[in-house]
């Protein structure tokens, strides 16, 4: 069976003081190869334990992932991961960190390069393959980790709020580049935002996840990604159902919120 | 007397002498703040005032607005050489900027004895001060009438001498013979008078004590003049050398000391910190030993070193490497556990191995942590190879200004000091320099 299963999982980490979160709950769901799936929901829902643990950083308690028939049991280059900020090697060049994944698998030098110098132009940083990473922006340096996850060539692409903490016009240019990069390669991708437009915008498949225990709350498919492919994305925000969706979706999470705050007033 | 009242008079001492210092204090802070003020007034009419640093209003509280001013760092170093050359008569200041020196030349004085019949009679007493090193000529003087005669006396500068002043007399002091007034001041025994250019005071036994003024200049073997330091015992040290080894040769051997301990030191050191920082059962064994072994100076082990090892090399060396191994090792570790997970977990999902992770992740992301532990092992090595040399060595500049000392060289001991933080700060810039060409990325993660 190809593509990404997530089967019946479940996570309770162990608290110092004896007590233990129910951090998932019986989290099921199936990706086929290609799919694009944004993930949403109020903090403390689980988002980034279910990334982790399909990533394979965290063993779950209960259940377990299989990538095209096979049982995850730890990261590897098929998974690959594109985190908020601050997870490029500093002391590498642009084009160091991207070839990153292919030297580490010793591949072929020669056509390393040419791979890595056609992900920079895909990219957008053609010219900057030799800066140092720390002399490029917030924005530029999130395109250097789309390219270095990319160089690898895996199976599923885990981004863990990949556009969180770039400001609100360079992250309208960033999703086209997701979209546009999703597109081209079709890959599968798990997307976590914080944001309800990044969301409906860069998702397929739409999951609102809700917390204590962190599980499934609701699944959407939706036509904005494939519309927004190769289009200006203000476009597709004027789509009648993009209004009528994002509501639905924020009340549903400011419910949720509002829940959490109800029941720790009650518990004071 | 209990512990607490001798605490206190220590106390009371010390705080007497810090506000007998104070005048002193104020007079360089008034210097300062006049060189301030002539800057601002030279500032102002070389530069109009409306440029657009002058628009900033807020300045004060504003960190960024504050940098060193050159000119007040220029003044600062040429102000401390010329209150040097000021208080040592120094060549290289203009001889108007001289503090009164002691006196030389000659001064004069007149007293009047009584012997035992109750008969007084007049001599007067010639002073020559010469200076050190020269030889004085004693004028011929006549005797003089009446029973006491007139007396000669060569003293050198910033000393006193007693003179004999009945040994040519007719009636000595065996004889009832005794001073009663010097110029027409009434004298007793222990009684003392200030004179034009010095002062004389009558002893106990009778006998006239003659000290000649001393003025504000420092005496040489106290405070020697810059000249004195960095021409004539720098030229002298550098052609000579120092007690059978040259100045290269003491500095070459400290900084052998420094560089073969702190790299012992750091190989030792940055693999245990590593171990430290991966491995809980390497960080259980170390944690006790390292935590109790890093806040105990350097210099408490000089003697157990000595002990064991002898005042050699080895015993150096391995006082140099104790000193850098803790640093270095809770440097490393730092740097280790300082890594960010998610470098870690974007090497891992990237497909690189455990060695890989270590190799290409972990020891580059530790640098900057390592060199921030480098710079202080040095300085912490450096301080404390002076203070072993001066402990017991038989060369190294340490060396050199302890045996300088016993001996009074105070410009060698002050050449040396100079010396010492000449080096101590080029190892500072040196490391500074390795680190921007190295780790260029350090804080900028």
């Amino acid at each position: 069976m190809s593509g990404l299963s997530i089967n019946n999982i479940s996570m309770r980490f162990d608290l110092p003081n004896g007590g233990s979160v129910q951090a998932l709950k019986n989290v099921t769901l199936n990706l086929r190869p290609g799919e694009l799936m944004s993930v949403l929901g109020p903090s403390g829902c689980g988002k980034t334990t279910l990334l982790n643990i399909v990533a394979g950083f965290l063993a779950p308690t209960e259940g377990k992932i299989e990538l095209n028939g096979n049982h995850v049991t730890g990261p590897s280059a098929e998974r690959g991961m594109v985190f908020q900020q601050g997870a490029l090697f500093e002391w590498m060049s642009v084009r160091d960190n991207v070839g990153f994944g292919p030297r580490m698998k010793g591949a072929n030098k020669a056509e390393t390069r040419e791979k890595v110098d056609h992900l920079l132009d895909v990219v957008g940083l053609g010219d900057f393959k030799e800066k140092a990473v720390y002399e490029l922006s917030g924005g530029m340096q999130q395109r250097v980790a789309l390219a270095r996850c990319l160089a690898n060539d895996p199976d599923v692409i885990l981004m863990d709020e990949p556009l969180g903490a770039l400001d609100a016009l360079t992250r309208e240019k960033m999703q086209s580049l997701v979209l546009k990069l999703w597109k081209e390669t079709g890959k599968t991708i798990i997307l976590i935002t914080h944001s309800v437009e990044e969301a409906l915008l860069l998702g397929e498949r739409l999951l609102v996840m809700a917390p204590r225990p962190g599980r499934i709350h609701r699944e959407y498919r939706l036509p904005f990604a494939d519309l927004g492919v190769g289009q200006d994305l203000r476009e597709v925000k004027k789509h009648p159902d993009y209004a009528k969706t994002r509501e639905e979706i924020l009340s549903m999470i400011w419910d949720m919120e509002e829940e959490i705050m109800g029941r720790s007033e009650t518990a004071q | 007397m209990n512990v607490i009242s001798m605490l206190w008079n220590e106390l009371v001492a010390i705080t007497i002498q810090f506000i007998a210092s104070l005048p002193y204090f104020a007079a360089y802070i008034g210097i300062i703040l006049a060189t301030l003020a002539v800057w601002r007034v030279v500032k102002r009419s070389l530069t109009p005032k409306k440029d657009f640093g002058s628009l900033k209003t807020v300045t004060f509280g504003d960190e960024s607005a504050v940098s060193s001013n050159f000119v007040a760092s220029v003044v600062s170093v040429v102000l401390i050489f010329l209150i040097w050359g000021s208080f040592t008569g120094s060549r290289f200041v203009p001889s108007f900027l001289h503090m009164p020196g002691a006196f030389s030349g000659e001064l004069t004085f007149t007293y009047t004895a009584e012997n035992a019949e109750g008969v007084q009679d007049d001599a007067e007493v010639r002073v020559i001060v010469h200076k050190l090193g020269e030889e004085p000529t004693l004028p011929q003087i006549e005797i003089g009438e009446g029973w006491a005669k007139n007396d000669v006396l060569a003293v050198q500068t910033y000393r006193s001498k007693l003179l004999l002043w009945d040994k040519n007399d007719d009636f000595d002091r065996k004889a009832g013979a005794k001073i009663v007034s010097i110029n027409g001041q009434a004298m007793t025994p222990g009684s003392s008078l200030e004179i034009a250019n010095g002062r004389v005071a009558v002893t106990d036994k009778g006998t006239i004590n003659v000290e000649p003024a001393t003025g504000w200049q420092m005496e040489p073997i106290w405070l020697p003049a810059p000249e004195s330091v960095f021409v004539f015992r720098l030229g002298q040290i550098w052609s000579e050398g120092y007690k059978n080894y040259s100045l290269g040769e003491h500095l070459g051997y400290s900084l052998f000391r420094v560089v073969v301990g702190f790299l012992f030191g750091a190989l030792i050191g940055i693999p245990l910190g590593y171990a430290m920082g991966l491995n809980d059962w390497f960080r259980g064994w170390f944690d006790p030993i390292v935590e109790f072994m890093r806040p105990v100076p350097p210099l408490a082990l000089i003697p157990l070193i000595i002990i064991w090892f002898g005042i050699g090399e080895v015993g150096k060396v391995i006082l140099l490497t104790l000193a850098a191994l803790w640093i270095m090792t809770i440097a490393a570790r730092a740097g280790v556990s300082g890594v960010r997970i998610s470098k870690v977990h974007a090497a891992y999902s990237l497909g690189a191995s455990k060695w890989q992770i270590m190799r290409f992740v972990i020891i580059p992301n530790s640098l900057p942590e390592i060199f921030t532990g480098a710079r202080v092992a040095m300085g912490v090595c450096w301080g404390t190879v002076v203070a072993a040399e001066l402990v017991a060595a038989e060369k190294g500049i340490g060396m050199m200004i302890m045996t300088a000392s016993k001996f009074q060289q105070t410009d060698i001991v002050i050449l040396g000091i100079v010396i010492i933080g000449i080096i101590g700060f080029g190892i500072d810039m040196f490391v500074r320099w390795l680190e921007r060409v190295l780790v260029p990325w350090k804080g900028r993660g």
